[in-house]
Formats: C-alpha cells, structure tokens, sequence
C-alpha cells in the first residue's frame, strides 16, 4: 500500500528532492554511456600504480555483486532488493534504490586485467585494478 | 515524523552533507526507518535523539591508496546528515538500530497510550 498525504510532509524537502531528481536527469549526456550520474554513485580515482573505484553500493550480499573486465571496461552490476512494506502498513517516504543495475566505467589502456582485487565493506565496493609496470613512470638517463 | 528543514539548514551551514536516501514504512504499533549511508563504519554513525529530534548523522571512512587522484567524483562530500521531527505518539526511548553493509535500520515503536484501539462509531 502506498501512501499518499494531501498536504505535502515540508516545501522545501520536497523541493530540494525535485532539484536532486532533476540533476539526476539533467541535461544532454556527455558521456557515449549516459549520464554521469546512476546506481550506484561511483568515484575514481588512480595512482601510479593503480586505477581505485569505489562503487556506493549498500545492503548487498557480496556474492551477489559482479565485477567483469572486458576490452578495458569494467562492468558493475547487480540487484538491490530493498525491505517491501510489510502488509498492513504504510509507506510514508520511498527513496532507496532498488532493482537490478549496471555501470561501466572505461579504464586507461595500461591496466593488468590480471591484477584485480574486490573488496566489500560497509555497503562500498572497492575495485581496484593495476597498470602495467611500463607505464609506470620510467626515468631516463641522459647520456 | 517529519523532516525539519529549519534545522537541517542550520546545521549546513556549520558543515556541508549528503542527504541519505531513506524509506520510512509505518504499522499500527511504530515505524520502520532505513536509511542507506554507504562507506560510513560503525564506528563513525552516530544515531540520537535531541528533544523530538531524530539526527543520524555518519562520516565516510573510505581507505585512499597513498597519492590517489581523483578523476571521477559523484560523492563529493565525506559526511551525511538528516533530521527528522518525532511526533508524540513515538516512544523515543525505545529506538532500535541495526546496522549492517551501509544499511541502518531503526525501529521506533509507538507509546503505549498510543497503541491502536478500535472505536465504535455509534449511529446517533
């Protein structure tokens, strides 16, 4: 059962939930795969060594997390099933993700697709993918 | 419950934070609260109840390799904050919190003078 109020809870939640939807949607993708925006929130970042993604991904069982790399793409994807409403009650306020998901992040042309590890703690996955070393800054005498 | 925004502004302006997305579900004897607060250890939420006010407030505990650059941030801010108005008829003194994968869920229940009771609507 969903519940609808007549009186809206507060303004400017509400307001402010509209902005957060329509950044969500905004605007003409710059990206060939979307938005930069989806589920779940993605940060990235590299070292020398190292290509780090963070996927904010909570309330999942790791096992059922996927993690592929493929031609220099790395593919996140899963379902999210969140707690239903129990019957006989009412929900007042429906914001959490849910359902099943996908991202793809491009990766530089360096990477060791053989060097990978996968972490999963407090609902953000850590993939972290190594670069060869030859691309890892080399210095070159001068004779 | 309802979400105070006088508060809420107040309290941005000290420090900037997300907003977590929450689903509020609510039966005959309390309401059911999850909240998804992804990265935040349980050592750094922080669940309280101020006055009527419910505050769940939690801090990133990300691990960055050493010289890390970032080239693609959407979670831009390390902190989430929201604040919720209890009304009356909810025993603040009895809120249950689970917390598992980034996931916070709290139970609470309602006060026992608020407890359903059927009322006979009598034909005058």
């Amino acid at each position: 059962m969903r519940y609808r109020s007549f009186f809206p809870r507060n303004l400017f939640a509400d307001l402010e939930r509209l902005q957060r939807e329509m950044d969500l949607n905004a605007g003409p993708a710059a990206s060939i795969r979307g938005g930069t925006r989806g589920y779940p929130a993605m940060n990235v970042g590299s070292t020398a060594q190292s290509v780090e993604i963070f996927a904010f991904a909570p309330g999942m069982d790791p096992a059922s997390l996927n993690v592929q790399i493929e031609k220099g793409l790395l593919t996140i994807s899963g379902e999210r099933k969140v707690d239903g409403v129990p019957q006989g009650a009412a929900a007042h306020i429906d914001e959490r993700f849910s359902g099943p998901f996908r991202r793809v992040v491009s990766l530089p042309d360096d990477i060791d697709a053989n060097a990978v590890s996968a972490i999963y703690r407090d609902g953000v996955l850590r993939v972290s993918v190594g670069r060869k070393a030859v691309a890892q800054a080399l210095r070159i005498d001068i004779q | 419950m309802s979400e105070n925004t006088v508060k809420r502004t107040e309290s941005k302006r000290e420090e900037e934070a997300l907003l977590p997305p929450v689903n509020v579900h609510e039966d005959a004897n309390g309401i059911t609260l999850y909240a998804d607060l992804p990265g935040v250890p349980k050592e750094k939420l922080d669940v309280r109840v101020e006055g009527d006010s419910l505050i769940i407030e939690g801090e990133l505990g990300l691990a960055f390799p050493e010289g890390m650059e970032p080239s693609h941030v959407e979670v831009d801010i390390p902190r989430y904050r929201r604040v919720f108005t209890l009304s009356r008829e909810l025993d603040s003194q009895k809120v249950a919190a689970e917390y598992q994968n980034g996931v916070l869920k709290l139970r609470i229940p309602k006060a026992e003078h608020a407890q359903p009771r059927k009322i006979t609507v009598q034909v005058g």
